[in-house]
């Protein structure tokens, strides 16, 4: 056991777990912020996705240990690092909703964290872009066609051509 | 499962309702509420003209919770904007509550809508008596009663103390489609919102004070039990505070943390007693063609006599492996004993078994056991069992406090029930144009229900009625299952049979097609040219609505335009679970490996509830059904489940993903199934794209088998 210092969407914390525990479990069972999914528990599916100083990083293969001192952002907290106040909607969650992209929604709130990460670098991404971004988070409901229309619509692009419109 | 029938359940839910109105209160609301008003058990009005819907089906992304109460509202001519929704626990008000066969709406759209309509009823009778005018003059408009000749208005709040008095109706009059508000328009999704903010609750977010986690060690070889098992190293990671056996073949390890729980099985030693099949392999579980073509089968289907047909012969055979559901939120539960009750949070697609099978396994009726249906990270069936609920309830009562059971990746994987793998045997007579005069489909596949000791009356396992339809009125036909056995454990994944039988017919028509020299569209479209009723269990196939969504696919597809040099189309269609689907693929062929650019899919479900809900669930059923066929395959070596996690079972990711494209016929007709009927004509279309492409005819899925 060790204690931890880190800053969790604009709070710092100090946290009294193994210095191996990944940071999701931190996130989920210390923390209580259970909006970070596990899936596979093996970087694979992005269920995970949290930002780390800005990076998205899969928090399931995280020891927290690796991210003390730093600045973690969770779906919680991601309005808020945009500079939104209490209550408002990132502008991805709001493309999200427009674009009634979720069914199941498990995985959607590391796909909103990879989708975000994406447009902080690349504004206006093309569709190759996007999918080399999102590639890394799976959807078993198949969501991909509306996630990639809703990163365009937050993008403040015209969405792609396609579906029943 | 329930012992209420759905007819039984209609006049138990009004036998329930008359009660309500004299003072009872049904005990979905977690409390009396003294105020209002609810005339059954799938709704509540308040006096701040509140009405909240109860949906009795587990909601695992298909859209129920939203699409149940646009129902029950249409007919109660309820504002949407003042709708709350409440999730029914297992209880015997409603009827089987299992959320599974793409049933949920087909099964509760008449409930639903004879609640909303009755309900609507007693509020214009209230107000009528309030204003003291006939019932004629009033009319129900957005959660108020008006009377149009006086201007006079009253909310449905302000009506649930008189309408409560009131005799429940038993024949209140239905809307027509013609007149519907609600239903058939795009109306966003009410889970939404939670979903995108990180706020929505499943199973596996469940928390409860003094909660422990568990996981647990199983027998990693099928049908294994334990011998004995070690914790001195377990007992040594920081909160490991129990270990021990649950049931035969797995040992239970509980922190206070998921990250220890976890730490702690892996430091734990169990010693297997790996039982009959330990030298089980995928390999000896093929079944030689020959043997399998001398036994007899059940007859699903029959028309004429394919024995006595004579003309061109023409036989393929075709095969499928096991498969796994793979959920994104793996297997959960959380359970609380307390000796003569307990509690449960399930992600569960049957409520009701959860239940049952608790009581049983912890000794206590079934009604001292309460069922919480939480939200779930996706289903497709893999929730349809109960071994997580059972698990949780066990280490629960074991420890004496609540806990969590949680499953990783792998466990999910290796300790699935599986997709039956299948083989079909298929053969036909063509005449001088090239048509089959006759046609025999030969079904080779364990039965899911007969597996788990269930009925499988007649020797027909109970899923193939909704899964293995004819599709053609062919002169001679015949649809038989044969029913072989096997070790593996089976679930009905999402599409169950449909996907097995669509694969090897659709694949198999077009081979027809193909040897008659004739376009694959064009050749089904003639065999489905003449309006025939396909009597099918209790289903009418109808070959003009199977006709209707192939026409409506090709004329979006474009079928008869010349696709750009390089690129190649597919067709396939199949019918399941009442409703019709075509679906053309066009590809690519990059190094011998197809890639999906776009699928244009037709479907004709009846009345369609939510269009946005609807073309989630086809496009996600095509993503799903490409994985299927493209490269879903669990393989068993030495007894045990060789894949683990989403690198050696990869499901389609965004760079495979085509375009899809969905219509739908136009329907006032009762709505059907739409949760699974886009799955089964994907991979025959793909394959079938594929020959197009390459002359190479796929007769064994997955398509790249390596």
């Amino acid at each position: 056991m060790a204690d931890i210092a880190l800053r969790v969407n604009g709070i710092d914390k100090k946290v009294s777990v193994s210095p191996e525990t990944p940071l999701l479990w931190v996130l989920r069972d210390t923390l209580e912020l259970t909006g970070t999914k596990f899936g596979c528990g093996a970087g694979l599916c992005g269920a995970c996705t949290v930002h780390v100083d800005g990076n998205p990083i899969r928090s399931c293969s995280t020891p927290v240990s690796q991210v003390a001192g730093k600045n973690v952002t969770t779906i919680e907290g991601l309005a808020a690092s945009d500079g939104l106040a209490a209550g408002q909607l990132h502008i991805l969650q709001a493309a999200w909703i427009a674009e009634e992209v979720p069914q199941c929604g498990y995985c959607q709130t590391g796909q909103i964290m990879s989708a975000a990460a994406l447009l902080a670098k690349t504004p206006n991404p093309s569709d190759d872009q996007i999918t080399q971004a999102m590639n890394g988070n799976l959807c078993r409901c198949g969501t991909y066609e509306r996630i990639r229309k809703a990163i365009h619509r937050a993008a403040g692009r015209a969405a792609g051509n396609g579906g029943s419109r | 499962m329930s012992p209420l029938s759905r007819r039984e359940f209609v006049a138990a839910g009004v036998a329930a309702g008359a009660g309500l109105v004299v003072g009872f209160y049904l005990p979905h609301g977690g409390g009396s509420q003294p105020e209002s008003f609810s005339p059954n058990a799938y709704l509540r009005i308040t006096p701040d003209n509140k009405v909240t819907i109860v949906v009795a089906r587990s909601e695992m992304g298909q859209g129920v919770r939203t699409a149940l109460p646009m129902i029950l509202a249409e007919e109660l001519e309820a504002d949407w904007k003042q709708i709350e929704i409440e999730q029914a626990g297992a209880s015997t008000l409603y009827g089987d509550q299992g959320t599974g066969g793409s049933a949920s709406i087909h099964s509760t759209w008449d409930p639903m809508r004879k609640a909303g309509a009755a309900a609507r009823e007693m509020l214009i009778s209230a107000a009528a008596l309030t204003w003291g005018v006939p019932r004629s003059t009033c009319a129900a408009d957005n959660s108020h009663i008006k009377h149009a000749a006086t201007g006079r208005s009253l909310s449905y709040g302000e009506l649930v103390g008189k309408a409560a008095t009131l005799p429940i109706p038993s024949d209140a009059p239905l809307k027509q489609s013609k007149d519907y508000k609600i239903v058939g328009q795009r109306l966003p999704r009410l889970d939404t919102p939670s979903k995108v903010k990180g706020e929505a609750i499943f199973g596996i977010d469940f928390r409860m004070p003094g909660m422990k986690f568990a996981l647990l060690s199983r027998c990693p070889t099928i049908g294994g039990k334990v011998l004995g098992f070690d914790d001195k190293e377990s007992k040594k990671i920081s909160g490991v505070s129990y270990v021990g056996k649950v049931g035969d073949s797995a040992v239970a390890v509980v922190a206070d943390s998921v990250w220890g729980a976890m730490e702690g099985r892996r430091v734990l030693n169990v010693s297997w007693d790996d039982g009959p099949n330990k030298n089980l392999s995928s390999a000896t579980l093929i079944q030689p063609p020959k043997e399998l073509a001398s036994r007899k089968g059940t007859s699903l289907y029959s028309a004429g006599d394919p024995a006595k047909a004579s003309g061109r012969k023409i036989s393929a055979e075709y095969s499928l492996p096991f498969m796994a559901h793979a959920p994104m939120e793996p297997g959960n539960c959380t359970a609380h004993y307390q000796g003569t009750k307990c509690e449960l949070w399930a992600p569960t697609q049957v409520p009701q078994d959860c239940r049952d099978s608790v009581a049983t396994a912890v000794g206590l009726d079934p009604d001292q056991v309460k069922v919480n249906v939480t939200l779930m990270g996706g289903g497709f069936g893999r929730r349809l069992e109960h071994d997580y609920a059972v698990e949780a309830a066990l280490v629960s009562k074991a420890i004496n406090g609540p806990v969590k059971v949680i499953w990783t990746r792998e466990d999910d994987m290796r300790f699935s029930t599986y997709r039956p793998a299948s083989q079909h045997q298929l053969s036909a007579m063509l005449d001088g144009s090239g048509f089959p005069v006759a046609l025999t489909h030969r079904i080779i596949a364990p039965s899911i229900s007969g597996q788990k000791g269930q009925p499988v009356p007649g020797g027909v396992d109970p899923d193939l009625p909704d899964e293995a339809g004819p599709v053609y009125g062919l002169p001679n036909y015949s649809i038989e299952s044969v029913i072989t056995e096997t070790p593996v454990p089976l679930g009905w994944m999402r599409s169950v049979y449909a996907l097995q039988a669509a694969f090897a017919l659709e694949s198999f028509i077009d081979e027809l097609a193909a040897a008659a020299g004739k376009d694959p569209l064009q050749y089904r479209l003639k065999l489905l040219a003449k309006d025939q009723d396909l009597q099918f269990f209790t289903t009418t196939w109808k070959t003009g609505r199977m006709r209707g969504v192939v026409q409506l696919a090709a004329e979006k597809a474009g079928w008869d335009k010349p696709l750009p040099a390089g690129q190649y189309r597919g067709v396939a269609c199949f019918g399941c679970f009442a409703s019709y689907m075509a679906e053309v693929v066009e590809i690519t062929m990059e190094k011998d490996e197809p890639r999906v650019h776009r699928v244009v899919a037709a479907v004709d479900c009846g009345q369609v509830v939510n269009p946005s809900i609807l073309e989630q669930q086809i496009q996600g059923g095509i993503v799903y059904g490409l994985a299927n066929a493209l490269r879903a395959k669990i393989t068993i070596e030495k007894g045990r489940v060789v894949q683990g996690n989403f690198d050696d079972y990869a499901p389609l990711r965004m760079d495979e993903t085509p375009v899809v494209e969905v219509y739908a016929v136009p329907s006032v007709e009762a709505p059907t199934g739409i949760g699974e009927p886009s799955v089964p004509p994907i991979a025959p279309a793909l394959c079938n794209a594929i020959y197009a492409a390459t002359r190479k005819r796929i007769r064994a899925l997955p398509i790249l088998n390596s």
